[in-house]
């Protein structure tokens, strides 16, 4: 990885990479704060999870779940399950960090989510992406995720419950974020597999394990696929 | 909720985060995959995320059933095809609230 000082034309180029994510985190940010305060989640909780977690979607899950009266432990689990997707990111991120210093690593993976890794994979995929660079889109995300959350429950009160379709903001998110994996045919292929068997598991064995279950199936058969057309070829 | 029932909650859950960002990265920047590996995880970013988002849009859960009629469905159909065009994240996400507002409104 490129880890020359950081020049301002360098720091233009992260704030115009990481833009359309906090255009992005600004709605879903607002409706999380929303129905967190609908829940009776104070404000400084509020701003201390989003700094401590910075997950969307399991901050979206952990809201759920507290209104449902669930466990501590059963939502710092299902966090723990929704989340290790990011192994996976984190893994191939790895190949643009080849030997880079642990510390800048630790705090840099602290900013892993699906929008900040999509951006910067692709950006370094095209080459002349800093480690800097990468490290500020980020944090620019997660400064706009922590004021839109807060925002959201400052605003909430003014908000009636269903009001504009914000139960909506995380559907419309994930949507789009599978769209981006789109790469072939292949990946299409994938998300079916991985959409009956989820539907399936969840509807025959309770809990959420159907995530993690589905996904590792689907990603199974994905990759068989994968290794067949390349014998076939 | 007290005070402390909050830091818990946010610290385990901050911890259960931050891990699987951090762990893969600290120990394979350091390290060579074997190829077969890495393929695999190229599938599991799509996997995982149609596993997340169709449970959401098939399962009633009131009554615990399959179904094709869910209003969660429906708006998700323009909304994928808008997602394909666009590949903007933020009009997503307004198109999907706006439509699925409109729909709650209308139908």
């Amino acid at each position: 990885m490129n880890h020359k000082p950081l020049v301002s034309s360098d720091v233009r180029g992260a704030v115009l990479a990481a833009w359309p994510i906090c255009l992005g985190y600004f709605p879903v940010g607002l409706a999380l704060g929303v129905l967190a305060g609908q829940a009776g989640i104070p404000w400084w909780a509020m701003s201390l999870m989003s700094i401590l977690v910075f997950a969307g979607s399991a901050q979206f899950i952990c809201v759920a779940m507290m209104t449902a009266g669930s466990s501590l432990v059963a939502i710092i689990g299902t966090t723990f399950i929704v989340n290790l997707r990011h192994v996976l990111m984190s893994s191939a991120l790895a190949v643009y960090f080849h030997g880079v210093r642990r510390s800048f690593l630790a705090l840099f993976s602290y900013g892993i989510t699906d929008e900040s890794f999509a951006v910067n994979m692709a950006r370094f995929r095209a080459g002349k992406w800093t480690g800097f660079q990468a490290l500020i889109v980020n944090h620019l995300a997660n400064c706009v995720w922590i004021s839109a959350t807060v925002s959201g429950v400052l605003a909430g009160q003014f908000v009636p419950a269903d009001a504009y379709g914000i139960d909506y903001a995380l559907i419309g998110m994930f949507i789009c974020l599978l769209v981006y994996q789109f790469h072939n045919r292949l990946h299409v292929i994938t998300a079916i597999i991985a959409a009956v068997s989820a539907v399936l598991w969840a509807k025959f064995i309770p809990g959420d394990s159907y995530i993690v279950g589905a996904a590792v199936c689907a990603a199974t058969c994905g990759y068989l696929l994968h290794n067949k057309c390349l014998k076939n070829r | 909720m007290s005070v402390n029932d909050y830091l818990f909650l946010f610290i385990g859950m901050g911890l259960v985060t931050y891990l699987p960002r951090a762990i893969p990265l600290l120990y394979l920047s350091h390290k060579k995959m074997p190829q077969g590996l890495i393929d695999w995880l190229g599938f599991v970013p799509v996997a995982v995320l149609s596993a997340l988002l169709a449970p959401i849009l098939f399962i009633d859960t009131a009554s615990a059933t399959v179904t094709f009629g869910k209003l969660e469905f429906l708006v998700a159909i323009p909304t994928l095809i808008f997602a394909v065009k666009t590949r903007s994240l933020g009009g997503t996400v307004l198109v999907g609230m706006f439509l699925y507002w409109l729909a709650g409104t209308f139908l």
